[in-house]
């Protein structure tokens, strides 16, 4: 199956354009068109041409720009659509698949009747289609690049071997129209002169040498649905259900050696509501004694009106959880209580709500620090501070003080301080590859001032912009 | 000041001895060092802290470092007080982590105070209210006053005085206290000198 148009009949079945229509795409600095309608292919486009040029053809041309890696996911839904024909389906480069059919055309009434389904079926997705059906994988591609409806692999042209433009050019000129001239060609001065790409895939369109197809894996689902003959309503009934649910989840979540990080329960009630619980976990797992309490907080807020009659449990995010050794030692406090800690109040305030400090590599010292979320970080050392930094850190605040030395009395949040002793200057000077506002009035001469009354803060002077600050407490 | 001296008398004899912090309970402290009190009471290992999203004051991991591993400190944001208090419930409950700071921004009423009681003693952890002045709930186990002393000695002292003005199986006292960073431990300074009547005195 080839999709010559796959990516502008991808964009056109979403919207529908009337006239010429392109997708182009950035290349070597040029926008190029990537893919193109038939009407757009009628008035003399074609593909890499430049933008520029094509406006210049036809200046109502519509045009978009392309995405490829839509362009695969939407490639990716055909070939399981394509499933259904026969379970061995490959991909064939980037706008093709391969099905092997063998023993499974007869289900269909026939090759011929199956080629016609699919191509109405694909008509009807609005997509344009080229079938080739051949012995092997090199003459199917064959048929469907260069002679949809012929039999006759010999007669077609030797491009048709999947061969690069050159070889292809070559061979012209040697007279070499057909595969069927190529074939009778002998082989070892072909062999000599293009190298053994040229033979190999000379046999394996004739079918002398094996090409296998290579199915895509379907990657595991993890959803799985219960239905009862009565609704349910009460909470432990739903619990009960959830558990049963969960069972078979995260079975199957261990054979992949997965772990669930969000759950997705959807309980769907007797009148055609449905209400989600999404669980979002602090860290993969998937032992359903763990989980299940887990959900309870969530199932509690749940309306359950007049019963709920179906309820689907989905893994929406999977993570990698490998099986991993338990020594007979005891192991220190396992963090899993702690993760499970997490789940539980991150259902309350949100997930992300629940951080911690990382190290980071600076000297201001509001970035000295990040904060990351604890489900989504792991505890980093190597904290260290050559010199005393506060215990808090706030807004700098400004107090009243003139030059270089720390004023010897000053008022700081309605509070009268008379200074005993002060630690310093320590020069902090902004990061000029960071745009900060804080930091606009430039350096700063950070001193630890220990007051009469108790308190030792951490001030600041800004030279280039006279002024004093305060900007932190120390224990 | 009287009581101070008297005061002084009973922690030569019991050297610090409503601290560490009793387990199972939750106290409350106010004052400019409260921060300080409760990075020295959950030094020992993994710490919870609660607070108000909204509240401007960022602590600083690097200055908790003198304290304890910055790594060892999970935070917690909430938006009010109320997923405050049912957060450091669960926490305190679970037991996963054995040190809960709670930042308060309002006087806990009985039932409150008493579910965080409950709550600590279930699942046998130490939990810790940072309260505004004056916003003391009865169901506190302690109550404490912490506040920085100068220190003419060292420049890097971190001198504080711990007052308890509430003590449900004890009697009040107040300390002058030194954290040590290299034993990683309370140091209780001798009053000669040092007492802070003498040092509190504005000249």
């Amino acid at each position: 199956m080839w999709f010559p148009r796959l990516a502008s009949d991808r964009v056109l079945r979403a919207r529908p354009i009337e006239g010429p229509f392109a997708l182009t795409l950035k290349q070597q600095n040029t926008d190029r068109i990537y893919c193109l309608n038939m009407a757009a292919e009628r008035l003399g486009l074609h593909r890499a041409m430049s933008c520029a040029d094509a406006r210049a053809f036809c200046p109502d041309l519509i045009s978009q720009p392309a995405r490829p890696d839509l362009d695969q996911r939407f490639l990716g839904a055909l070939r399981r659509w394509a499933t259904r024909y026969c379970p061995w389906v490959g991909y064939e480069g980037a706008d093709g698949l391969v099905l092997d059919v063998t023993g499974a055309a007869h289900l269909f009434g026939g090759a011929g009747t199956m080629l016609r389904d699919m191509r109405a079926r694909m008509a009807r997705a609005g997509l344009t289609l080229r079938l080739g059906m051949g012995a092997t994988r090199g003459a199917a591609w064959a048929f469907a690049h260069f002679d949809e409806h012929g039999t006759d692999l010999n007669a077609l042209p030797v491009a048709a071997l999947r061969l690069d433009a050159g070889t292809v050019t070559a061979l012209q000129r040697l007279g070499l129209r057909s595969i069927g001239d190529l074939s009778a060609a002998a082989r070892a001065p072909l062999a000599r002169r293009f190298g053994p790409e040229l033979l190999l895939r000379l046999d394996q369109a004739l079918g002398q040498v094996g090409e296998a197809i290579s199915p895509e894996v379907e990657p595991p689902h993890y959803g799985i649905a219960l239905s009862f003959p009565d609704p349910i309503g009460l909470f432990e009934d739903v619990m009960a259900a959830t558990a049963r649910l969960l069972d078979p989840l995260c079975d199957k979540l261990k054979a992949y050696e997965t772990g669930a990080r969000e759950l997705t329960l959807t309980l769907r009630r007797v009148d055609q509501g449905s209400q989600q619980v999404t669980l979002r976990l602090a860290a993969a797992m998937r032992d359903p004694a763990r989980i299940l309490p887990l959900f309870a907080r969530g199932l509690g807020e749940v309306d359950a009106g007049f019963g709920i009659d179906r309820m689907r449990l989905e893994a929406t995010v999977v993570e990698r959880l490998p099986v991993q050794q338990t020594g007979a030692m005891a192991t220190p406090a396992s963090p899993d209580r702690l993760n499970d800690l997490i789940t539980r109040i991150g259902t309350r305030i949100g997930l992300e709500n629940i951080q911690r400090f990382l190290p980071a590599d600076s000297h201001i010292p509001e970035r000295s620090f990040l904060i990351a979320p604890a489900a989504y970080s792991t505890p980093e050392s190597g904290w260290s501070s050559p010199r005393p930094r506060p215990l808090r850190l706030f807004a700098p605040e400004p107090i009243t003080g003139t030059g270089p030395q720390p004023p010897k009395q000053f008022r700081w949040r309605r509070m009268a301080f008379t200074l005993a002793r002060a630690t310093g200057p320590e020069r902090i000077t902004p990061e000029w590859w960071l745009e900060d506002d804080a930091w606009r009035s430039g350096l700063r001469d950070y001193w630890k001032v220990d007051t009469r009354e108790g308190r030792r803060l951490w001030l600041f002077y800004t030279p280039q912009n006279p002024g004093w600050f305060v900007q932190g407490a120390f224990a | 000041m009287t009581c101070d001296r008297r005061s002084f008398g009973v922690m030569q004899a019991d050297r610090l001895s409503q601290f560490p912090l009793r387990c199972g309970r939750v106290h409350e402290v106010y004052g400019p060092a409260s921060v300080a009190f409760a990075a020295i009471a959950g030094a020992k290992g993994a710490v919870l802290w609660i607070g108000q999203a909204w509240q401007g004051a960022q602590l600083n991991p690097i200055g908790f470092e003198t304290f304890l591993d910055p790594a060892q400190l999970l935070l917690a944001r909430t938006q009010n007080q109320t997923d405050s208090l049912a957060i450091a419930e669960e926490a305190l409950k679970d037991g996963a982590l054995p040190f809960v700071v709670i930042e308060t921004t309002r006087t806990l009423d009985l039932r409150e105070g008493r579910r965080l009681q409950l709550a600590a003693k279930a699942g046998g952890t130490t939990g810790l209210c940072l309260i505004p002045e004056g916003m003391g709930s009865n169901a506190a186990e302690t109550r404490w006053h912490a506040a920085p002393v100068f220190d003419p000695a060292r420049d890097d002292s971190t001198l504080m005085r711990w007052e308890i003005i509430k003590n449900k199986a004890g009697t009040i006292g107040a300390w002058n206290v030194r954290w040590e960073r290299e034993t990683r431990r309370v140091h209780v300074v001798s009053p000669a000198g040092e007492r802070p009547g003498f040092t509190r005195t504005p000249d």
